[in-house]
């Protein structure tokens, strides 16, 4: 099928509007567009950022996934407890497959779950004591943990437990700060206001203790650099941080995907902030630009061309070693990459992507489907906003789809009209697609695959986009029976 | 009253940002640009206007300084 023209894809958006009451037409209208690469502010033709209609099936978080499970979880010699009644901490426990090194619940705890488990006598009578209670036996029970962080959860607002005075007090006690982070989930339209409170809790717990910087006995070395929102998923921070230690950067810190405590306080000495998921920690990098003058920038990590883009754009900060060291390492894996494109891109040219995922995705990964000859053909973000969209309109065809926060029924129908080949979104919207008949990958944790990132992950993605598209069982949809006479007598003479 | 940071972009331009509801524009125009006198009437992209209280330039960008807004774009 070709691709639709600028009108069609109106047109697709006002009948899939058609359904609804008068007063939601007019506001999910506002988050639906035609991009037009012409424009260049995105809120001139898109509306982000805002509450989901009541009655619509939305895919977004709260702000305490934003917190817990997004920015702090990933910590890994913290133990960050889910402060409130046990679900929200359990069912949310390793969902991100934020990989790490180190001994799980000796000197890690990144898949462990702490909560302080609220139960009815905790919300009449407040949960203050209890939560002393927890953070004594933490300490009791895994005496290496580097510092404890306390996520508060929707009743510990509701019912305003003051738990700053219950991490003061146990601060003291054992000698350690306990971070208060409160990111109780009605904050906010989305998940997007968690990361926001997260970044700040890190600006003011982590690089500040007592209202002082933190001193280190650490020796800044002119190729610092740190890597900033990329949360290890299926290992992608490693496969990127390999690439910036071929060229010559020395790679200080990772925010926050196998990362430590102590590499997140040395962050402040580095000579640039790399970032990768700009939505959930831009805030951090602008607050170190401000006050320890370091520059950030944004790169890509997906697919050949983003990745040497990116690469030299990295090098143009520093001397020409690191340049030179840059080259160096794009020639070397021009091989590797000649050798995927050459063994999938047969297999993939042309085929039609749709995407709906979080905070980066919906951009970054456009260049890994371009570079094996594939085309997005419509993307949207749960929970960007007018930023992300003024960055996205540029990456995108003209005449593709935008949507933002887009509704169960809405991304339906889509499909069923611009039927792409493949689908990249979550896990709530595989199985509707699967039965639909559509191949689908889960992109927010990359099916239980990758790394994506990185030349390695170029290789990992091409052979997974392939396995998906290209799977047989995409011919089985219909049961035997139905099919059509003349389809079973070719059967009969192939047989 | 809003917060907002000053930043330099990548061609030397001065950006404006505003953490509160995350929009980040260039500055078309600033009514006092001299490190004696800095501030005023600044002027966005998008059609925005905000004041900030003329004062001696900040020693180093990013700066977060208080704004009034004049003429909101939205």
């Amino acid at each position: 099928m070709t691709a639709l023209t600028k009108e069609e894809t109106e047109a697709l958006i006002a009948e899939v509007l058609e359904v609804y009451p008068e007063k939601a037409k007019k506001d999910r209208a506002k988050h639906l567009a035609v991009n037009d690469q012409s424009i260049e502010q995105s809120k001139k033709c898109i509306t982000s950022n805002r509450k989901s209609l009541p009655g619509v099936m939305t895919i977004r978080g709260c702000a305490y996934a934003g917190s817990k499970g997004v920015v702090w979880g990933p910590i890994k010699d913290m133990i960050h407890i889910s402060h409130g009644p046990v679900g929200c901490g359990q069912y949310s426990r390793a969902g991100r497959r934020n990989y790490y090194v180190g001994m799980t619940g000796v000197n890690t705890y990144g898949t462990m779950n702490f909560t302080s488990d609220f139960q009815e006598k905790d919300i009449v009578f407040g949960g203050d004591k209890k939560l002393a209670k927890l953070i004594g036996e933490i300490e009791g029970l895994f005496p290496l943990n580097k510092r404890i962080s306390v996520q508060s959860e929707c009743p510990i607002g509701l019912i305003g437990d003051d738990i700053e005075a219950v991490s003061k007090k146990a601060a003291a006690e054992f000698n350690k700060p306990v971070v208060p982070v409160r990111c109780e989930g009605f904050r906010g339209v989305s998940q997007s206001l968690g990361h926001h409170i997260a970044n700040d809790a890190v600006r003011d717990w982590v690089f500040e203790r007592n209202g002082k910087d933190v001193t280190t006995a650490f020796v800044p070395g002119p190729y610092d650099v740190s890597i900033i929102g990329d949360y290890n998923i299926g290992g992608d921070a490693w496969s990127s941080r390999i690439l910036l230690e071929e060229m010559g950067l020395r790679v200080v810190a990772q925010w926050s995907g196998d990362g430590t405590l102590e590499e997140i306080e040395l962050t402040p000495k580095v000579k640039l902030n790399l970032i990768h998921c700009y939505r959930s920690m831009n805030y951090i990098a602008r607050h170190m630009e401000e006050k320890y003058a370091i520059p950030w920038l944004e790169y890509n990590f997906f697919g050949p061309t983003k990745i040497a883009e990116s690469l030299r754009a990295i090098a143009a900060h520093f001397d020409d070693k690191i340049k030179a060291g840059a080259e160096a390492v794009i020639a070397k894996y021009q091989p590797m990459v000649d050798a995927v494109i050459a063994k999938y891109r047969a297999r993939l040219e042309g085929k039609r992507v749709m995407l709906y995922v979080g905070g980066l995705r919906p951009r970054h990964v456009i260049g890994s489907y371009e570079d094996l000859g594939m085309e997005v053909v419509g993307t949207g973000y749960e929970f960007g906003h007018g930023d992300d969209y003024d960055r996205t309109v540029k990456e995108m065809g003209n005449a593709t789809l935008l949507y933002d926060d887009v509704t169960g029924f809405e991304f339906e129908e889509f499909v069923k009209r611009v039927k792409p080949d493949l689908i990249g979104s979550g896990i709530k919207e595989k199985y509707i697609f699967q039965k639909m008949g559509v191949p689908f990958r889960q992109m927010h944790s990359w099916d239980y695959s990758g790394p994506y990132h990185g030349y390695d992950g170029f290789a990992i993605f091409a052979r997974d986009m392939d396995m998906t598209i290209n799977n047989p069982c995409w011919k089985k949809m219909e049961a035997p029976w139905l099919k059509k006479p003349e389809a079973v007598e070719e059967l009969a003479k192939a047989a | 009253m809003a917060n907002i940071m000053i930043r330099r972009g990548s061609t030397g331009e001065y950006v404006f940002y505003l953490p509160k509801r995350d929009l980040e524009d260039t500055i078309t125009s600033m009514e006092f640009d001299t490190p004696e006198k800095w501030g005023g009437e600044i002027k966005l992209n998008n059609g925005g206007a905000y004041f900030i209280d003329p004062q001696p330039a900040p020693e180093r960008l990013p700066y977060s300084v208080r704004a009034k807004r004049l003429d909101a774009a939205e």
